[in-house]
């Protein structure tokens, strides 16, 4: 964070403490409902209107003081990815399928909670001793490994259970280490900015379920809403390494410290160039760190919000972060921080002409 | 007997990498400074509580050795604020990526091993087992965060806190080989107050899991009778089936085989029997793979058995193994130790042969 | 000092063979003690000074043998096949000069290589020495040689073969005239056969019993191949807190490094994945000791033409002065 940056909303320990809880608690794709609660507990002072969805969606409703107020959805998803267990194996260990995107590389030697009663247990394999040279070079496949609750856990998970990582939340300076920073992250910020949500806007908060499976709870919020604009709230991943081959470093996606990433197209949109026009504007004007995620691959519910009814003009906003999909992710607090300002300076500034043209 | 659950926890709370061992070293002595005699400190930093004979004439000297270090991580460069690493003991590279470690540097400092995304590699490595020289450590923190806080060979060591689990296990990295030492001190409490007819060395020896040169060491000086060498072995578990292998939580393993003497083999396994202990006969065709290999070889020999407290995923953050195993080892030494006099020592060897 | 390194690289000794190394380094160093001794793997113990109530017994070794070969066959065509003594790479081979210990010269070549790029395996190397047949060639089974090539100074820098160990032997010797009223009983092992497994270190050590063993040694500095290693040629003396088969005693480490940084000494730290010096055997001696080592920073180790910085070389020296002549608490 530059000095000079004007800063209405800051990172402090009432905001940390919010997303340690909400990476600490746990809401695997189809089963969200533990991060839910979390939401509707702390949005419930100052939101007017909640429900929830047939999908599981809680969709929070503050509403603008004057009337003819532009309706603006923001929406961040709830769902982390974790595992399910597929099958018992006798003796505590279980087969697992994994739920949403992952390598299974990062699988192994992790603690993990399971089901709803949140049982220890670990993902193992066979150890180093007992392994061939081939097997050294091989990949462990998530077929060698098994959910592991111990001994006298035999019988206590079943089949559909959830389980997910066990990381607790670490601050280092401005580093966090936490699991599910993808997209406890944006749900954190959707909760500061509807604490603060200004006057002139009909603001639409959607927590979104199952995006990492296809971007599902964010395309039935999205009717139910049917906004005139949507930001979609994300984590960004952050490839912000030297190559190991000494070459120039052409696909980072976004930088660890470049602040907000603000998305051109992805995998599943092409943002709506006026609202990429309009966040840089404000992040010009406000002095915001701010970056454009490199535009390639991947996607976040931007994807399904702008195609919804007769269409939506959408853009996204990430916050950076490395190693997502994996037990724990890296994020810096001051990106975090400027993402927050750039929304909230966004929503502040917000005026009905931004859209009045047409699309380019 | 005592709960040694705390015990060891506070003993899985310390670092204690091979060769720098003295934070897991103060904490096991201030256990058994009232459980011996005499505590000293070998030349490489080995731990020896004594208890003596209750006589001053001369009885035979037991040795019993659990080695106190554990594997972990070594920064060998720092590049733009990541450390590339290389590993203290053996670790598969492939259980490194998405591990939180922490950093031993003129603070510590948390970080998280990782590996380079695909992207970033060439076909020949990408998407493939990593190896210990793709892998790197991030604190999360810039080049000039970091400024001179860590430097070439500063330690990493394993973070994920240790766990109970259900019914009497517990997982967490270095369960090999403090759940050993945790036995040693549970027998070290469990004889306290008998008269002893024989000397005995408890030893927490040193760098195990790298050059294996603690109990050698520690033997020469201690120049047993007999020795007993702690450890853990194989537990049945995903891709672990063979005979190398044991079921978790149901007895320790009697080592059979040449690494062992076979009186002493025998010895136990009766032991066992009379007290109702469950126990496995672990074959060990050629070696044990332990400190009794080179214990058995010190000076002019040195009769050696080896005992083991089955563990599954051995050398990873999360090992497995069963509080009760431990605390049925620590009895099974316990009582071989009570039984032990001039006599039954020389009626040990008596009639055997090697 | 580059004569004295001239002297010391020039000479022919590898594993096993020492006597030509040890009579060029006694000459060097029998006015510096009255308790110089040879023992029975052919160490070269030279004792200086008696252990006092604020001093201990150090053992401070330089290995003085060199990587060579060793006549396994001579073919009836006259040329000579060949085992290493140590670890030889046979990448720097073809084209390399030999010199045995019985006077015999010859070149390096190779048998004709199935594919260009590969490197042939020292078993497809030959030596030739001119010979037309056995009948005629100059060596037999079991000769010993090394690679023939004269020291060569390059201003800061300078190249030889066997750089390891000769260069810590230099850095032995002028050590070893610096010593004075230090509180210490220092024993300056010169010693054999450490390129075969660190055999002579192992009985010198055995004997002598030391409370706190240093060893010398090169350490490769591939600063020049875009591969980031510890260490440059150059930024002083390493300080090894680990290879492949010790790792330094921590407190032997902050010693050298607190040392270093009183007497304002550029130094480097080591972290080294591949081999080991004499420090691996010092340390499991007998009940066992501390024991670390001082690096000289080098390109090409085991290569034909290693090269060193006459710096570093210096600095070491300092380094190892400045350790040995104060009292040592760890």
């Amino acid at each position: 964070m530059s000095p000079q940056t004007k800063q209405v909303l800051r990172v402090g320990k009432a905001q940390l403490d919010l997303l340690e809880e909400l990476t600490n608690a746990n809401g695997v794709s189809g089963n969200e409902i533990e991060i839910r609660e979390i939401i509707r507990k702390k949005v419930a002072p100052f939101a007017d209107e909640i429900k929830v969805d047939g999908m599981g969606n809680l969709l929070v409703i503050k509403h603008a003081k004057k009337p003819n107020a532009i309706k603006v959805m923001l929406d961040a998803h709830m769902d982390e990815v974790g595992f399910m267990i597929v099958e018992e194996d006798g003796d505590g260990l279980y087969e697992f399928e994994h739920v949403g995107g992952g390598d299974e590389r990062q699988f192994v030697s992790k603690p993990v909670s399971v089901g709803s009663q949140k049982l220890p247990g670990v993902i193992g394999s066979k150890p180093i001793h007992l392994a061939s040279e081939d097997e050294m070079n091989a990949v462990i496949s998530q077929q060698g490994m098994r959910i592991d609750l111990g001994p006298a856990g035999k019988g206590k998970a079943k089949r559909g259970d959830y389980a997910a990582y066990a990381t607790k939340f670490i601050r280092s300076g401005d580093a966090i280490f936490a699991k599910a920073l993808d997209n406890r992250l944006g749900c954190a910020t959707l909760i500061e900015l509807l604490k603060t949500a200004p006057e002139h806007i009909e603001l639409l908060a959607a927590f979104t379920v199952q995006e990492e499976i296809g971007l599902r709870g964010a395309k039935v919020a999205a009717y139910d809403f049917y906004p005139q604009m949507a930001i979609a709230v994300d984590s960004t991943p952050a490839f912000d390494f030297e190559r190991p081959d000494g070459n120039e470093n052409t696909e980072y996606n976004c930088k660890l410290g470049g602040g907000p990433a603000i998305y051109i197209a992805d995998r599943g949109t092409l943002s709506d160039p006026r609202l990429i026009r309009f966040l840089t504007q404000v992040a010009e004007e406000n002095k915001i760190n701010y970056q454009y995620r490199q535009p390639g691959g991947g996607g976040t519910d931007a994807g399904a919000l702008h195609l919804t009814r007769g269409g939506i003009p959408s853009v996204s906003v990430s916050v950076p972060g490395r190693y997502a999909h994996t037990a724990v992710m890296l994020a810096r607090i001051s990106d975090w921080q400027d993402t927050l300002n750039l929304l909230q300076q966004a929503l502040a500034a917000w005026t009905p002409e931004i859209l009045s043209g047409d699309r380019a | 007997m005592e709960d040694i659950t705390p015990f060891l926890l506070s003993l899985l709370s310390k670092p204690g990498i091979s060769g720098y061992e003295e934070s897991v070293s103060e904490i096991i002595a201030d256990r058994w400074r009232p459980l011996v005699d005499e505590l000293t400190i070998s030349p490489l930093r080995s731990l020896h509580g004594l208890r003596k004979a209750a006589t001053n004439e001369r009885r035979p000297t037991l040795m019993i050795a659990a080695h106190m270090d554990a594997i972990g991580l070594m920064v060998k460069t720092i590049n733009h604020g990541f450390f590339t690493i290389t590993t203290v003991g053996g670790i598969d590279p492939r259980v490194l990526p998405g591990q939180l470690v922490t950093v031993h540097g003129k603070k510590e400092l948390p970080g998280l091993v990782q590996l380079m995304p695909d992207r970033l590699l060439n076909n020949e490595t990408a998407s493939k087992a990593p190896t210990k020289n793709q892998l790197f450590v991030d604190t999360g923190l810039t080049q000039k965060e970091l400024a001179d806080l860590v430097k070439p060979g500063d330690l990493i060591s394993f973070a994920q806190p240790p766990f109970e689990m259900t019914g009497g296990y517990i997982a967490g990295h270095s369960l090999d080989n403090r759940a050993s030492v945790a036995a040693l001190t549970l027998c070290l409490e469990e004889i306290k107050n008998y008269n002893l007819d024989c000397n005995v060395v408890a030893a927490a020896t040193v760098q195990e899991e790298l050059h294996g040169i603690g109990a050698a060491t520690s033997t020469f000086s201690v120049r047993p009778d007999l020795a007993f060498a702690v450890d853990v072995t194989f537990a049945k578990g995903p891709g672990s089936n063979d005979y190398r292998t044991f079921s978790l939580g149901e007895g320790p393993a009697i080592g059979l085989g040449a690494n062992n003497h076979p009186a002493l083999t025998q010895k136990m396994t009766s032991l066992a029997e009379e007290l109702d202990i469950p126990y496995f006969i672990e074959a060990m065709p050629t070696s044990s793979g332990t400190d009794g290999m080179a214990m058995q070889i010190t000076a002019n020999g040195i009769p050696t058995q080896v005992l083991s407290m089955s563990l599954r995923y051995m050398h990873t953050s999360v090992e497995m193994t069963s509080l009760k195993d431990i605390a049925r080892t620590g009895r099974l030494l316990a009582r071989f130790i009570t039984d032990l006099n001039p006599d039954s020592f020389s009626k040990l060897f008596e009639e055997k042969t090697l | 000092m580059k004569t004295l390194l001239k002297k010391l690289t020039e000479t022919a000794s590898p594993s096993g063979y020492e006597s030509a190394i040890r009579e060029v380094i006694r000459a060097e160093i029998s006015s510096l003690s009255t308790n110089i001794k040879v023992d029975a793997l052919g160490n070269l113990i030279v004792t200086m000074g008696k252990k006092t109530d604020n001093g201990l017994r150090v053992m401070i070794a330089a290995h003085m043998d060199e990587i060579g070969v060793i006549v396994s066959y001579v073919e009836k065509t006259g040329l000579v096949r060949f085992s290493n003594l140590g670890t030889i790479l046979p990448q720097y081979l073809a084209g390399s000069r030999v010199v045995f210990l019985n006077g015999a010269r010859g070149v390096i070549n190779h048998d004709l290589p199935d594919d260009l790029h590969k490197i042939m395996p020292l078993n497809k190397h030959f030596i030739d020495v001119g010979a037309t047949s056995d009948k005629d060639c100059l060596l037999k089974i079991g000769d010993v040689g090394v690679i023939d090539r004269s020291f060569v100074d390059l201003g800061k820098r300078v190249s030889a073969k066997s750089m390891d160990d000769r260069v810590a032997c230099a850095v032995m010797i002028e050590t070893m005239k610096k010593i004075k009223n230090n509180p210490h009983e220092l024993v300056f092992v010169f010693s054999t056969q450490e390129e075969v497994q660190c055999k002579g270190a192992t009985t010198a050590a055995y004997e002598i019993e030391p409370d706190l063993g240093i060893a010398l040694d090169v350490t490769p500095s591939l600063d020049i191949l875009g591969i980031k290693m510890q260490v440059d040629l150059g930024k002083g003396p390493a300080i090894k807190v680990r290879d492949m088969g010790m790792l330094s005693d921590p407190r032997v480490v902050s010693w050298m490094e607190s040392t270093a940084k009183k007497n304002k000494i550029a130094y480097q730290l080591e972290v080294l994945d591949v081999g080991t010096t004499d420090a691996k055997v010092m340390q499991i001696s007998k009940a066992g000791l501390p024991s670390g080592a001082l690096s000289i920073p080098c390109r090409y180790v085991h290569s034909p033409s290693e090269v060193v910085d006459m710096d570093d070389v210096q600095a070491t020296v300092n380094l190892l002065s400045a350790l040995l002549n104060n009292p040592i608490s760890l």
